[in-house]
C-alpha cells in the first residue's frame, strides 16, 4: 500500500509536468486545429534559459533561494512565451491557409531545428549539462517507506496554481473569450472582429509559457538537461492531451496525471525500461478505442 | 413491388431533429422530387440512404435487403448512386478517370493479376474504357475526356459527377441539388437529360431541388419535408395547391 | 510492342542494365563511394514504398522505419541465428527468403497498423503511426535475444549492387503497374474524396490497408538490405529520425509522383555525404547538417509545399518532347 501511494505521489509530480505541457498542445491545438510538434523543445529551450540564469555570475550570486526561483520561472516562462510567439510568426502564420499537413512537417522541421542546432557546440552543446540546485531540496513527510520532498510539493502546488490562473484568464477575461471563441470557429471569430492573429500570438505565448514553468520544474527533479531532452517529455504530454481530448484544456490536465501516473506505476510494478513503452500503448490504446478521447467530442463531417 | 423503402427514419444531432420519422416508399421507375425549404433535412435523408450517417431511428430497405448498418461502399454496390450538393469529383484524377472509378467493382481482379496484368487484365480495362467513352459520349463530355476535373467548369463538373455515378450501374440515382448554378438554358438541358436517364437506364431517380420550375416540370411525385418532417406527398399539381406546403414555404421568407 | 507488355520490356531493360551497371560499380568504386550508392538505393526502394502510402493514397505515416525495422531485425535474425553464413547460390537463394520474410513480416505489422488507419484521418494517423514506430522500437531495445539496445551484429554482407537495385526495380514495375489498375484508381480516389469514392463502391478500408500493405512489405525488404549491408542493426537505427526523412523525400519529391520522389530520395542521401567535407567560414558542413536540414524543411514548406517537381509529370514531358499528341490513357491496344 505504501509501495501504491509512493507511486502514486511519485506519478501526480510528474503527470503535473506534462500536464502544463499538455496545456499548450492542446491550446494551441484548440485554436488551430494542428500539433505543435516543437512544443516539446520550446520546453527544452526553458531549462537552458533556467540554466543559463543560474550559472550566470548574477544567478550564481543570488544562489539558491526562494527569490532566485521566482526568477528563474518567470524567465523561463517569458523567453519561452516569446519564442513561441516567433515560431508562430515565422514559420506556421505563412502557412495559415495550407493544408494541415503542410504545417505538421513544418512543426517537425521547427523541432528539429531547435534540437540540432542546440547541440552545436557553440550553442548548448550535445553534451548534458547539469541543472543548478533553484531551491534546497527537503524532506517533507517521511514514515516508514513513504517520502514526500519539497520538490514533489512545489511542482504539484506550482502546476495546480497555474492551471487555476489559466482557467481565470480563459473564463474571466476579454482575450480569454476571444481564444473560447476561436476555438470553437476561428473564421467566425474573425468575422465577429476578433482579431484572431493576436488570439493566435497571446495563445501560443501562453502556452509556451506554461512550457517554460514546467521545464524549470522538470529540470529541478531531473537536473540532468541536454537538446535532445524535450523530445520524451514532449511526445508524453502530447499523448496526456490527446488521452484528455485534444482541444480540451481540462482533458489536458486530467490526461498528464494519468500519464505520469501510468508511467510511475509501470515503472514500479512492472519494468522502468518498459515506462515510455505503456505511454505508447495508451496512445493507440485511445486513438483506437475513443480517438476524441477522454472528454473530447467527435465532430461529424459535413457533406 | 417498392424500390426504397424509408421507414420512421430519424436522425438527430445532440439536440436537433434534423429528420423526424420520414416514411416514404419509391417505385421502381419513378421520377421523384424531394423538396423543402432549407434546413428541411433533405441532403440528411440522402446521407442517411448512403449510409453516411447512421440513422438514429428507423428502417431503410432497398429492393428487399436492410441497408441500415451497412457501409457506403456497400450500399453503392446495391445499386444506389448519387452526386453532392457541392460536388465531389475527384479534383486530380481526368474525366475519364473519375468515371473509372465508378467501375472498379466491375473489374473483378485481383491485386495479382493488376501487378501481373495478363491478357485478361487487358481486356477487362478495354471493355470498360469502350463503356466510358459511350457513356461519355452521350453525356456530350467526350472532349472533355481527358481534362483534369479541377479545371472544368461548374455545369460540366454536375454532368461528369453524374456520368460517374451512372458508371457504378445504379438501379436508384440520387440527385443533390443539379440545377444549382444553372442558367435557365443548362437547366432546360438537365431536364431533359433527367427524363433521358431514367427512359434510357430505366432506372428510379430521387432528387432535391430548390428550382421549383425543375421540379414541377420533370417529377411525377414530390414529397414535401419541412423541419424534418414530412408535411406532403403527392403530384406535383397536389403538391403545389397544399396549404401545408405554402405556409411552410412563405412562413420562411426564403 | 504493345501496350500490355511494355511493362515487362521495362522490367527486362532495368535488370539488364543493373547488372550492366554492376561491373563498372564494383570494379570503379572504393568501398565509401559503393557504401553511399547502396544507401541511396535502400532510401529509394524507402521512399519509393511510403510514396505509396503517403503519395497515391493520401495516408499520412511517421511510422515507415518501424516497418523497416521488423523487417531488419527479422532478416538478420534469421540469417544469423538460424540458416549461418553460407556461400554460392544456397547463399543467394537463403538471402531471397530471409528478405522475403522480412518483407512478410513487416507487411503483417501494416496490416496491423492500417486497420486503426481506417478510423483515423491526418494529425491522427500520423500520431498513431509514429506511436507505432516509436514502440516498435522500445519493444526491440527490450528484447535481449535480439540483442536489446546494441542490436544484432555480425550479419553477413550478403547484400549487393544487384540485389538493390534490381529490388528497386522489382518495386517500380509493381507500383507502376498497380497504379494503372483499379487499385492504383482506388488509391487515387480514396486520397481525393473518400465520401465521393465510397459513393461510387470504392471499399476505401480495403486501399487504405492494401496501400499499408505493399508499403510495408518494401520497407520490411529495405531493412532487410540495410541489415545485409550495415552487417549491425541497432533499435536506434531506425528512430522518429527516419521515419521523418523517408517522409520528406516523398513530400521533396511531390507526393505521388514515382520518379520525382525517387530523384528526392537520391539528392538526400547523397547531398549529405557529398557536403560532409564541405567548409564555409571554417565551420564544417557535417556539423550544420541537421540544422540546414531543417531549415530546409520549414523553407520548402513555405515556398514550394508541392516537392522540388511537383505537378511534373514524366510521361507528358516525354510525351512532349516526342511531339506526340496526347493519346487516351487504355483505349489502345
Amino acid at each position: 500500500m505504501e509501495e501504491f501511494l509512493q507511486q502514486l505521489i511519485n506519478g501526480l509530480s510528474l503527470g503535473a509536468i506534462y500536464a502544463l505541457i499538455a496545456l499548450g498542445y492542446t491550446m494551441i491545438y484548440g485554436v488551430l486545429r494542428f500539433i505543435n510538434f516543437a512544443h516539446g523543445d520550446v520546453f527544452m529551450i526553458g531549462t537552458y534559459i533556467g540554466f543559463f540564469i543560474l550559472t550566470s555570475s548574477f544567478g550564481q550570486a543570488l544562489g539558491p533561494g526562494f527569490g532566485t526561483a521566482v526568477i528563474v520561472f518567470l524567465a523561463a516562462m517569458l523567453g519561452c512565451g516569446l519564442l513561441g510567439v516567433t515560431i508562430e510568426f515565422l514559420a506556421y502564420r505563412p502557412l495559415r491557409t495550407r493544408p494541415k499537413l503542410t504545417v505538421l512537417i513544418t512543426a517537425i522541421g521547427v523541432s528539429f531545428f531547435l534540437e540540432y542546432t542546440g547541440q552545436l557546440s557553440f550553442v548548448f552543446g550535445a553534451d548534458p549539462r547539469t541543472f543548478p540546485t533553484v531551491v534546497e531540496k527537503t524532506m517533507v513527510v517521511q514514515s516508514g517507506s513513504l517520502v514526500i520532498d519539497s520538490y514533489q510539493i512545489i511542482i504539484f502546488v506550482v502546476a495546480i496554481v497555474l492551471m487555476l490562473g489559466l482557467r481565470m484568464l480563459i473564463m474571466k477575461t476579454r482575450i480569454g473569450t476571444a481564444l473560447r471563441a476561436s476555438s470553437m470557429n476561428l473564421n467566425a471569430a474573425s468575422l465577429m472582429g476578433i482579431n484572431t492573429n493576436a488570439v493566435i500570438s497571446f495563445t501560443f505565448f501562453v502556452g509556451s509559457a506554461l512550457a517554460g514553468a514546467g521545464a524549470i520544474l522538470y529540470a529541478m527533479s531531473y537536473p540532468k538537461i541536454n537538446p535532445l531532452m524535450g523530445i520524451l517529455p514532449g511526445l508524453k504530454a502530447f499523448i496526456a492531451a490527446v488521452l484528455g481530448g485534444i482541444g480540451n484544456i481540462s482533458g489536458a490536465a486530467v490526461g498528464g496525471f494519468i500519464i505520469g501516473s501510468a508511467e510511475t506505476m509501470t515503472a514500479g510494478y512492472i519494468s522502468p525500461t518498459l515506462r515510455d513503452a505503456i505511454v505508447f500503448a495508451i496512445l493507440i490504446f485511445i486513438l483506437i478505442v475513443k480517438p476524441s478521447g477522454l472528454f473530447g467530442q467527435g465532430g461529424t463531417e459535413k457533406v | 413491388m417498392s424500390l426504397l423503402n424509408l421507414k420512421n427514419l430519424t436522425m438527430r444531432f445532440g439536440g436537433l431533429t434534423a429528420v423526424d420519422a420520414v416514411t416514404e416508399t419509391i417505385e421502381p421507375l419513378l421520377l421523384m422530387g424531394l423538396i423543402g425549404p432549407n434546413g428541411a433535412g433533405k441532403t440528411t435523408v440522402f446521407n442517411m440512404i448512403t449510409g453516411v450517417y447512421l440513422p438514429t431511428e428507423g428502417q431503410i430497405s432497398f429492393d428487399g435487403q436492410n441497408l441500415v448498418g451497412q457501409k457506403p461502399h456497400e450500399i453503392a454496390g446495391t445499386g444506389i448512386a448519387r452526386t453532392f450538393q457541392n460536388i465531389r469529383l475527384f479534383p486530380s484524377l481526368s474525366v475519364f478517370d473519375n468515371v473509372r472509378v465508378g467501375f472498379n467493382n466491375a473489374l473483378s481482379i485481383g491485386i495479382l493479376g493488376s501487378i501481373l496484368q495478363p491478357r485478361s487484365f487487358w481486356r477487362g480495362e478495354k471493355e470498360i474504357a469502350e463503356k466510358i467513352d459511350h457513356l461519355l459520349e452521350m453525356f456530350g463530355l467526350l472532349d472533355q475526356r481527358n481534362e483534369l476535373a479541377k479545371n472544368l467548369s461548374y455545369g460540366d463538373q454536375r454532368r461528369v459527377e453524374i456520368v460517374r455515378a451512372m458508371a457504378t450501374d445504379p438501379k436508384l440515382l440520387l440527385l443533390d441539388e443539379p440545377a444549382a448554378g444553372m442558367n435557365p438554358t443548362e437547366k432546360q438541358k438537365l431536364m431533359s437529360l433527367i427524363r433521358y436517364l431514367r427512359d434510357e437506364f430505366q432506372i428510379a431517380i430521387l432528387l432535391i431541388e430548390h428550382d421549383m420550375h425543375v421540379v414541377m416540370g420533370i417529377c411525377e411525385r414530390i414529397t414535401v419535408l419541412d423541419h424534418g418532417a414530412k408535411i406532403a406527398s403527392g403530384t406535383p399539381e397536389e403538391v403545389k395547391n397544399n396549404p401545408e406546403v405554402v405556409k411552410a414555404y412563405l412562413g420562411h421568407s426564403e | 510492342m504493345s501496350r500490355k507488355h511494355r511493362s515487362y520490356l521495362y522490367l527486362l531493360i532495368g535488370f539488364a542494365a543493373i547488372i550492366g551497371l554492376s561491373f563498372p560499380f564494383e570494379a570503379g568504386l572504393n568501398s565509401y563511394d559503393m557504401r553511399i550508392v547502396i544507401n541511396v538505393g535502400i532510401s529509394m526502394i524507402l521512399a519509393a514504398s511510403l510514396n505509396l502510402i503517403n503519395g497515391f493514397t493520401g495516408q499520412f505515416s511517421l511510422g515507415h522505419a518501424g516497418f523497416m525495422a521488423i523487417g531488419a531485425y527479422t532478416a538478420s535474425a534469421l540469417t544469423t541465428m538460424v540458416f549461418g553464413t553460407t556461400e554460392g547460390t544456397t547463399q543467394e537463394l537463403l538471402f531471397l527468403v530471409v528478405l522475403i520474410a522480412g518483407g512478410v513480416s513487416a507487411a503483417i505489422a501494416g496490416l496491423l497498423i492500417g486497420i486503426p488507419s481506417l478510423r483515423l484521418k491526418g494529425d491522427y494517423l500520423a500520431i498513431v503511426t509514429l506511436g507505432f514506430g516509436e514502440i516498435i522500437r522500445v519493444v526491440l531495445q527490450n528484447i535481449e535475444p535480439l540483442g536489446g539496445s546494441l542490436g544484432i551484429s555480425g550479419i553477413p554482407r550478403y547484400t549487393t549492387f544487384i540485389w538493390t537495385f534490381g529490388i528497386l526495380a522489382v518495386l517500380i514495375f509493381v507500383t507502376e503497374n498497380l497504379m494503372r489498375s483499379t487499385y492504383g484508381r482506388g488509391f487515387l480516389a480514396t486520397r481525393d474524396d473518400e465520401i465521393a469514392a465510397e459513393s461510387v463502391g470504392v471499399n476505401t478500408t480495403k486501399y487504405k490497408v492494401t496501400a499499408f500493405v505493399v508499403g510495408a512489405f518494401f520497407a520490411g525488404i529495405a531493412g532487410g538490405l540495410y541489415g545485409h549491408y550495415n552487417s549491425l542493426i541497432r533499435p536506434l537505427d531506425f528512430g522518429f529520425l527516419k521515419s521523418v526523412e523517408i517522409v520528406v523525400m516523398v513530400i521533396l519529391g511531390g507526393m505521388g509522383s514515382t520518379w520525382g520522389v525517387l530523384l528526392a530520395a537520391a539528392l538526400l542521401t547523397y547531398l549529405p555525404e557529398a557536403l560532409r567535407e564541405v567548409e564555409l567560414f571554417g565551420i564544417k558542413f557535417r556539423d550544420f547538417r541537421m540544422t540546414i536540414y531543417a531549415l530546409s524543411l520549414i523553407l520548402l514548406m513555405i515556398f514550394r509545399p508541392q516537392g522540388l517537381l511537383g505537378d511534373f509529370n514524366a510521361e507528358e514531358f516525354i510525351r512532349k518532347i516526342r511531339g506526340k499528341p496526347k493519346k487516351p490513357a487504355t483505349t489502345e491496344t
